[in-house]
């Protein structure tokens, strides 16, 4: 009995420590000193990797969100005669919860594995160790790279994302389907606003570019050396990034909509 | 030769995100880059606003003149009292016009319609509709129509 209190108590403590070195991790990859200029091109590499990578595979997927939006809106709503909503319901889905949250939730499957795996192998293979013995602080020369690129890519990723989706509802919904041009985007405009459903949807995803890219730096950085150890690592990464994302989607939606 | 290829993917790449954003505030909500209109405010007390709510908007011949900024209970009157904006070049309302609640199709949103006077005399800022028209209540004309049917 004792020792399963104690098994308790040694779990939550461990939780505690490992969120603790994460935060402390943060910090120091961050704010330790300030980026000299040419840590610029190592920035503009990760961007290369994390975004323009990531772009079609979120084109890719926003299109078809938005034609599925767009259909079955449609098939709902030409029940009740009000098959012109189906703009403003397939625009503010996506720019408020969908974009966001899909992209985050791609993103960590697509670059923040990739983020743990590479991280982790460097440990594994002891380039971070070599990288310390020459005296360049990997946290600033591997990591805040890698941060900096997923907090930026992100948001404009989401952006492109709700974008593509949107005319890929028009496309579905205008072009095939027959729902009525002006009426389809009037009703759009009328009831998207810039700053409560676009701007919001852009500080989630923010939010969302920001947890998952410290999820999956310090995974990678915190895993252990081995190479089932970096299996785990980017597991965990998906499965943190995947909860962290969806339970923070409420939580921000509460916040953002809630009294609405 | 390589790295050029990537600053300028990164480079589209940026740009990329910074059109989509745009894009979605002019295409998908609408918003407009000119400057917000002049306006000045007028009231009107209703005895029932229905279910009108702040930013409906108040349309003359179906052209959109305003919007409603605030609603609230007159304590004196006990009626309600709507504050609308009225675009400044819409300043040929006189001060017999009207204004009526009304519903854009059988059950859409509900927006004020204004129907002008024939004084020579316009309506100034902070001026209050004398000729006033509730919103329709269904259960009332459903309470209406039966109390008839039942005494015929």
């Amino acid at each position: 009995m004792v020792e399963f209190i104690a098994a308790t108590g040694r779990a939550g403590l461990n939780r505690v420590a490992a969120f603790g070195r994460a935060a402390i991790f943060l910090m120091q990859s961050l704010v330790a000193r300030p980026a000299p200029l040419h840590m610029l091109p190592l920035l503009l590499r990760q961007i290369y990797v994390v975004g323009v990578q990531s772009l079609i595979i979120i084109i890719v997927s926003g299109l078809f969100i938005g034609m599925v939006l767009g259909l079955q809106g449609y098939t709902i709503l030409v029940a009740y005669g009000s098959e012109q909503a189906v703009g403003q319901m397939v625009a503010l889905s996506l720019v408020r919860e969908l974009a966001p949250v899909v992209t985050a939730l791609l993103f960590a499957g697509r670059a923040g594995s990739a983020l743990t795996a590479e991280i982790g192998l460097m440990k594994a293979t002891e380039q971070l160790a070599s990288l310390e013995m020459i005296g360049v602080d990997p946290l600033r020369r591997i990591v805040a790279p890698r941060f900096w690129a997923g907090f930026l890519c992100l948001p404009i990723l989401s952006a492109v994302f709700a974008l593509v989706g949107v005319y890929g509802g028009a496309l579905v919904g205008v072009e095939w389907l027959g729902i009525y041009e002006g009426s389809f985007w009037a009703n759009m405009q009328n009831s998207v606003d810039f700053f409560d459903d676009v701007l919001n949807g852009c500080i989630k995803a923010v939010v969302f570019g920001f947890v998952v890219t410290w999820i999956a730096v310090y995974q990678g950085y915190d895993s252990v050396p081995t190479s089932e150890g970096i299996s785990q690592a980017t597991t965990r990464t998906v499965v943190y990034a995947s909860l962290a994302v969806l339970g923070l989607d409420f939580v921000l939606t509460a916040l953002m909509f809630g009294d609405l | 030769m390589r790295l050029r290829m990537m600053e300028i993917s990164v480079g589209a790449f940026l740009i990329a995100g910074a059109l989509a954003l745009l894009m979605l505030a002019l295409n998908v909500s609408g918003l407009s880059l000119s400057e917000t209109k002049q306006s000045y405010t007028l009231y009107a007390r209703f005895e029932n606003i229905g279910g009108l709510t702040p930013r409906s908007k108040v349309t003359m011949s179906g052209v959109l003149v305003g919007k409603v900024v605030n609603i609230s209970l007159d304590p004196e009157q006990l009626m309600a009292l709507v504050e609308m904006e009225i675009d400044t070049d819409v300043n040929f309302l006189s001060v017999d016009s009207s204004a009526s609640i009304l519903t854009a199709g059988l059950l859409g949103e509900k927006y004020i319609g204004v129907s002008p006077g024939a004084e020579d005399e316009m309506l100034k800022n902070g001026d209050v509709f004398e000729d006033t028209q509730s919103a329709l209540v269904l259960e009332e004309l459903v309470g209406k129509f039966l109390f008839n049917q039942a005494s015929d």
